[in-house]
């Protein structure tokens, strides 16, 4: 609902991620780092804070999360069987992710697409992730849906991701692709800042995002742009805020058991 | 402010009371009015802009109208509103409205452990739990990198099919209801009953489970499990013919399925449907198959598959499908001879339970609780580092999509290196496939809606989530 405003939120035209990063995952100087740090720093180690604590835990400092670029060759499935590891790739390590990025890169190239527009490929899991430029979002995915090397006919997820305060860019919206032809998955990323939550709609590409879109809208306030009719879809029509948001509380009453006091949810201790 | 203490002293001054007299009329039905009680104030709300739409529109004249259908209506499959515009009985336009039992599950998976979420997962589509909790569990699996025991695989087979087959119980008993078969509905829930009590016996609980964990499921299966699998499948080889016989050739049930709620190929690509309605309209599309996960690549079954694209292709699929899963179930029953682990060996991950029968019920063995009171210091630690804290799973994303009743259901989850999901998305079939109601419904009968609606087979806990 309310914008951060705390001291690691000016508008991002420098490189973010701390200098200390000595992850060296090779950001390239743009003008906003390609993708930006996802999820949040933790200190620490049982989440408390000021308890005098002198075993040195509390002074833990975990990173937060970058997805590090892939490199060549991407590996992944080899077969047409869709089995879910790179013990199917082939010798040489090249498989069906870089099959995937290659016909991309060649139908960017085909529709004259800058390669700007696709940030970075991350390779994690046993899945591909493609992070896409927002301006060019509805491009790529007539691309993939229309190219007859990838072919991804079916959108089957569409969600959004909120990676909290603090964090640039910290809206996501990710685009789960299922090609039925070819028998694999990708996904699509792409982040916006939580003061220009616009991104263009997938609905004239795929028709299912509607739903999707629109649920997302209501969870995370994010606005598709071209969207036939951006309404709330799981909360009620006057509802303030957008639940899913990080910022947005859980609520919850403290419960009284057995003649103690349990705590609501969001105000456990969290041990992360 | 009015002195309240005389109870009844309010005063009610409106913006209208200073209009005109003949405006003030129309203005002041619309106004909620409000009254202070000891309670606090209170609101009356009348009107609307009711006024105003029927003032639009010719109504002696016209035979289009509005209707509201639901969310609490028999025939809407649960808590779903439809809203109709009809000229005469025809549905010109349909819109469905959801959220009804929007529960906020995705929100309270993040601040509970990656374990406790499957507790909550098993609750969104409450007639398939098995399947939340398995594509929730292979997700996280599949950030935490590790391979689940073959035992645990097949014993999620067991229950996912098991579960496959009350689901298409329910929703052929509830279509049947929906659509007057009321013998439909008895013998579909006798049956289903059949199957809850199975999963009763093997897992502890009829439904929500909460029994496949990340890593594995949370304890072996009972003794006796194999013959009263073999029984129950023995049973319902008796009973699924029933079905032909009561409902399949039945005319009035043909009457009110055959050519009813259409919906081509091309319709189900664009918006995205998976599951029977898509096998009805001719693609042999199954995860199972397809994108094969669990091991079902090496079960033998087929995928029915129908060309008609109409409700009661879909039901013939789903009887058909209750078939391949008795089959699947047999073949589960054979490897489940074969003893072994049901949870992953690290004991940083699996949940320490080696559950027993106790004379207060069921806990924690004995030896197990002598072991980690008594005699390892390290299991204690390990059982109360996993219980409390929970295990940390690496950052990143990952995304499973299996083969539930009603089409794909995915689960993205996102972790940010804690114990607690960082984000649990869980893409539910009857989400979307609910998206293609009105291509289905438009321009049909009012009584089409409902075997459309019935045909989708949406299970509101999953849609709203």
């Amino acid at each position: 609902m309310t914008t951060p405003s705390g001291p690691g939120t000016p508008p991002q035209n420098s490189v973010d991620t701390p200098a200390e990063t000595p992850s060296g995952t090779a950001l390239h100087h743009h003008p906003s780092p390609p993708v930006p740090t996802t999820g949040v720093e933790r200190r620490g180690m049982f989440g408390v804070q000021g308890s005098g604590d002198t075993s040195g835990y509390g002074l833990l400092v975990t990173e937060p999360y970058t997805p590090a670029p892939a490199e060549r060759p991407y590996g992944g499935p080899g077969g047409t069987g869709g089995a879910r590891d790179e013990r199917s790739a082939g010798s040489d390590g090249y498989g069906q992710f870089d099959e995937v990025a290659d016909a991309l890169l060649a139908a960017m190239h085909e529709r004259s697409i800058p390669p700007l527009a696709l940030l970075q490929t991350t390779v994690a899991n046993g899945e591909i992730t493609f992070y896409i430029h927002r301006d060019f979002l509805t491009v790529m995915l007539w691309a993939v849906r229309d190219d007859p090397s990838m072919r991804f006919e079916l959108a089957s997820s569409i969600s959004g991701v909120d990676y909290g305060e603090g964090v640039p860019r910290r809206l996501h919206v990710v685009y789960e692709l299922t090609s039925m032809t070819y028998r694999r998955r990708i996904r699509l990323e792409v982040a916006v800042d939580v003061d220009d939550a616009h991104v263009p709609s997938a609905v004239a590409v795929y028709p299912t995002a509607d739903w999707h879109e629109r649920e997302i809208w209501d969870m995370f306030g994010i606005e598709f742009s071209g969207h036939p009719g951006l309404t709330r879809i799981l909360m009620p029509d006057d509802w303030l805020g957008h639940p899913q948001r990080k910022d947005y509380p859980l609520g919850g009453i403290p419960v009284e058991y057995k003649g103690a006091e349990i705590a609501a949810p969001d105000q456990r201790r969290s041990y992360s | 402010m009015t002195d309240n203490t005389g109870g009844a002293g309010f005063s009610t001054r409106f913006a209208e009371d200073f209009l005109p007299p003949d405006e003030q009329d129309t203005a002041s039905m619309r106004r909620a009015r409000s009254t202070d009680t000891t309670e606090g104030r209170m609101f009356t709300v009348t009107g609307g802009d009711w006024e105003d739409l029927l003032a639009d529109n010719d109504f002696e004249h016209d035979e289009r109208i509005i209707i509201n259908m639901g969310p609490q209506h028999p025939s809407t499959h649960g808590v779903l509103r439809l809203i109709l515009e009809l000229e005469g009985e025809t549905v010109v336009q349909a819109r469905s409205v959801i959220g009804y039992l929007h529960t906020g599950i995705e929100k309270s998976c993040e601040y509970r452990t990656w374990t406790q979420g499957v507790t909550f997962v098993t609750r969104a589509d409450y007639l398939s739990p098995a399947f939340n909790e398995a594509a929730y569990c292979m997700a996280v699996e599949k950030l935490l990198g590790i391979e689940v025991p073959a035992r645990a695989q097949v014993i999620r087979v067991l229950l996912m099919e098991l579960t496959r087959i009350t689901s298409h119980l329910v929703a052929i008993a509830t279509g049947g209801m929906e659509l007057g078969a009321l013998t439909g509905m008895t013998a579909g829930f006798r049956e289903r009953e059949e199957g809850l009590h199975l999963m009763e016996f093997l897992t502890g609980l009829r439904m929500n489970m909460a029994y496949i964990r990340p890593g594995g499921v949370t304890q072996d299966l009972p003794e006796g499990s194999i013959d009263r699998i073999t029984g129950f499948i023995k049973i319902m080889e008796q009973r699924l013919p029933e079905y032909d016989r009561l409902l399949t050739g039945q005319p009035i049930w043909k009457a009110r399925m055959v050519g009813v709620g259409l919906l081509p190929l091309e319709g189900c690509m664009q918006l995205g449907v998976t599951g029977p309605i898509l096998r009805s309209a001719g693609l042999p599309w199954d995860l199972r198959k397809t994108m094969p996960y669990c091991g079902y690549e090496t079960y033998d079954f087929e995928v029915p598959t129908l060309p008609e694209g109409d409700c009661y292709a879909r039901f013939l699929l789903r009887l058909a499908e209750m078939h391949e899963s008795l089959k699947i179930m047999k073949q589960c029953n054979e490897r489940l001879r074969e003893p072994g682990p049901v949870m992953v060996g690290d004991p940083k991950i699996g949940w320490p339970a080696q559950l027993s029968i106790g004379s207060d019920g069921m806990g924690n063995s004995l030896e197990y609780i002598r072991k980690i009171m008594g005699q390892s210091m390290e299991s204690l630690i390990h059982h109360f580092k996993l219980v409390t804290e929970g295990f940390h799973v690496p950052p990143g994303q990952a995304y499973v999509g299996i083969e539930n009743p009603r089409g794909e259901l995915g689960c993205h989850v996102v972790s940010a290196g804690g114990t607690r999901p960082w984000r649990v998305h869980l893409r539910d079939p009857g989400f979307v496939n609910l998206q293609a109601m009105p291509a289905m419904a438009e321009g049909s009968m009012i009584a089409d809606v409902v075997a459309a609606v019935a045909s989708i087979d949406p299970v509101m806990g999953g849609v709203d989530r």
